[in-house]
């Protein structure tokens, strides 16, 4: 069975401008209990931490923890 | 990261502790303290810095018994009765006579508990009967404080590895098969004890929002714990007495009638009025909240906008920011103020969990399961009604009573070709060119959970259930299919969400009577003292599939006289008083 390309609004948005994983900072990554955010490199060549997979508790650890303030959770579509 | 790799690995340790949430670290550190030169490991699906329930923290202890407010019979008494008498007390009586020992520890770590102004611990009532909810105002360093624990102590951890099956040889445990969730590299781990703390089963049934993570649970708990105990053959109780909990609606969060119940809010109908006496989750509690619904008089409501403004902005202080604390941002974004508007709520899915109810891997008041060497504690465990300080306290048993087992054995040998077969089962869906990935596999699952299984429970409704359940694992079996390895970590997930619910399906139909409330309500089907008043334990069968026995409901430590058995049931207002 083939497979769709069916897209979803993700809840975690992470401000590029604040992100530091070019310096190598994962906090965000490490700490998800949902592994589901990575990091990508931008249009602009730089690193960045995104929401790579639709599954979050919307628990905070990666918002908490991220030391400079560049992740915000906010309730998955669904069911806010 | 992501990609497919091939790879094994196989690491040796006495003692293996699968799941770094609440009840594992507890055990990690107790059987390290007890056997300083123990090589013991502890592996987890996620990070244990901010795995499992408390990964945010914790409002604070449901179930504490404290000396001046609760004694260790009053507490069993209390939770046998919430039970509905299905009990060995034998771990309870335990519970309640070490838990404060572990507060007190919990209290060195520097997680704090909530004083008066004596000095004396704050406890609370909530409970039908006794006084045991004790908050904790910093509550969110729990997950923290064990952590530098766990460091000082030289736990070695493993993170972002999910164990998939136990290893057994020589009739005891040996060790477990683990997969990395993020190459697919296998670890192999002997081991002379395991002890499992992996959580309740939360992925069984679908909310209603349809967010297949939208549970009340942390998702990662996706009843592997039960799964492998199944495999391996050991003993399951009661599995047929789930886990409902009363939730704010959609965001199916706890409303935290323990947090606002003390301080005046309550569980209210349509109209505002108090239905329920006690607020404590049981399953006759969550009876009458079903009979609420279905009788027109709701939607049912966590009613806090007839307090005063400072005790609601203390509520708010402590729900916004602790346990869960996206909450606030729920209520913002639909606009709803605790001073002016009630809460909405709604009955969840079902799920395992004894942390809340009742059901899980059979142990005693050691945490030993019914395999030599093999130890389960905390939410998987079917020690009832556990919260937070049953899983530190009986993970605490499970690494004091794993220090000694260690002591006097060697790894029981075990066939290579259980590893063979399992990597096979593991890295199928990785072998196909496409097929069904797992969260359609996973949606379909938990869809009929809630279509067939939801209490009341219907023969027929579960019969049907069994027949679609089995449709869906041919599928997993012959056509699932996975791109990466985050995607096989859902795929091994799908796969122990399948075998929950067969034993959920299973269980319920062997219990035919109806008990602990909404929980075990099966409508064709009165409760049956006489022939029911048992436990039921679920195993593997001959033929693959779940099999079943009575076994005794152990002699009470704690007597309950006749008059006091049915406490729970007489939650119901009653309306002439409560019209006054
Ligand atoms: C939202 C919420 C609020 C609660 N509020 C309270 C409260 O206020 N007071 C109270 O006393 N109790 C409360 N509880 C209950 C209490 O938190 C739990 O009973 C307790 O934390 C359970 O501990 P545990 O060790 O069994 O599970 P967890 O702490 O959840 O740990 C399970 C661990 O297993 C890991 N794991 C899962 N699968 C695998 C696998 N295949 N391989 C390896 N690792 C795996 C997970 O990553 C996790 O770290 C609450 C629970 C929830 C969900
Ligand atoms: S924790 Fe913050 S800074 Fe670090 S990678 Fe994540 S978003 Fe970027
Ligand atoms: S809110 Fe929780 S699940 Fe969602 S991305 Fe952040 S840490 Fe992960």
């Amino acid at each position: 069975m083939p497979l769709a390309q069916t897209s979803t609004t993700v809840p975690v948005i992470v401000n590029d401008d604040l992100c530091i994983a070019d310096k190598g900072c994962t906090v965000c990554v490490d700490v998800c209990p949902l592994d589901v955010l990575r990091i990508v490199e931008t249009d602009e060549g730089n690193k960045t931490a995104f929401m790579k997979y639709d599954e979050c508790w919307y628990c905070m650890p990666c918002e908490a923890d991220c030391p400079t303030g560049a992740v915000t959770v906010n309730l998955p579509y669904l069911l806010k | 990261m992501d990609e497919i790799l091939d790879g094994l690995t196989q690491i040796d340790c006495d003692i293996l502790v699968i799941g770094g949430g609440t009840a594992g670290p507890m055990a990690a550190l107790k059987a390290k303290r007890k056997n300083p030169k123990a090589n013991v490991v502890l592996l987890d699906k996620a990070n244990v810095k901010r795995s499992g329930a408390i990964s945010m923290g914790m409002d604070g202890l449901n179930n504490s018994v404290i000396p001046g407010y609760a004694t260790p019979e009053q507490y069993t008494k209390e939770i046998t009765i919430a039970n509905d008498g299905i009990c060995d007390q034998a771990a309870v009586y335990r519970y309640a006579q070490e838990c404060y020992g572990i507060i007190e520890e919990l209290d060195e770590f520097g997680i704090r508990f909530q004083k008066d102004e004596n000095g004396e611990y704050d406890v609370k009532k909530v409970h039908h009967i006794g006084t045991y909810v004790l908050p904790m105002p910093n509550g969110d360093t729990v997950k923290k404080a064990l952590y530098r624990q766990l460091r000082k102590a030289r736990i070695n951890i493993i993170n972002r590895y999910m164990s998939t099956r136990l290893l057994t040889g020589e009739g005891r445990v040996a060790g477990a098969i683990c997969v990395n969730t993020r190459t697919a590299e296998f670890l192999v781990v002997r081991a002379k004890a395991v002890i499992m703390g992996l959580g309740a089963a939360g992925r069984l049934g679908l909310p209603t929002s349809g967010y297949l993570m939208g549970t009340y649970e942390n998702p990662t708990n996706s009843g592997e714990g039960y799964s492998m105990a199944y495999h391996a053959g050991a003993g399951l109780a009661n599995l047929e007495c789930y886990q409902i909990n009363p939730l704010i609606k959609d965001y199916n969060g706890p409303a935290c009638a323990y947090v606002a119940g003390p301080m005046g809010g309550y569980t209210a109908n349509a109209k505002g009025e108090r239905f329920i006496e006690c607020d404590y989750w049981s399953g006759q509690m969550m009876q009458e909240f079903y009979d609420e619904l279905q009788g027109g008089k709701g939607p049912v409501y966590l009613k806090l906008n007839h307090l005063a403004e400072e005790t609601v902005s203390e509520i708010e202080r402590v729900l916004h920011i602790v346990e869960r604390p996206t909450r606030g941002h729920f209520h913002a974004g639909r606009g709803t103020d605790y001073r002016k508007q009630m809460i909405e709520m709604h009955i969840s899915e079902i799920g395992f969990c004894s942390g809340h109810s009742a059901s899980g891997v059979f142990v005693d008041e050691h945490a030993r399961t019914t395999i030599p060497g093999l130890y389960a504690a905390g939410d998987m465990a079917n020690v009832p009604h556990n919260y937070m300080l049953g899983a530190f306290t009986n993970g605490a048993f499970a690494g004091l009573d794993a220090a000694d087992f260690i002591a006097d054995v060697d790894f029981a040998a075990f066939d290579e070709g259980e590893v063979e077969a399992e990597r096979n089962r593991v890295l199928a869906p990785t072998k196909r060119d496409d097929g069904i990935p797992p969260n359609q596999i996973e949606y379909k699952t938990r869809r009929l959970v809630n279509d067939y299984l939801q209490p009341p429970k219907v023969t027929a409704k579960m019969e049907l259930a069994q027949k679609r359940f089995e449709e869906v694992r041919d599928d997993m079996e012959q056509g699932m299919y996975v791109q990466d390895s985050h995607e096989l970590m859902r795929a091994l997930e799908a796969s122990s969400i399948l075998d929950c619910a067969d034993m959920a399906a299973a269980a319920s139909l062997y219990r035919t009577e109806s008990r602990w409330g909404l929980y075990h309500n099966r409508v064709e089907y009165e409760r049956d003292n006489e022939n029911w008043f048992c436990h039921t334990i679920l195993t593997k069968g001959e033929d693959g599939k779940p099999a079943h026995r009575k076994q005794d409901v152990k002699p009470y430590v704690v007597e309950i006289a006749d008059e006091e058995k049915d406490a729970y049931d007489k939650q119901r207002v009653d309306p002439s008083v409560a019209a006054e």
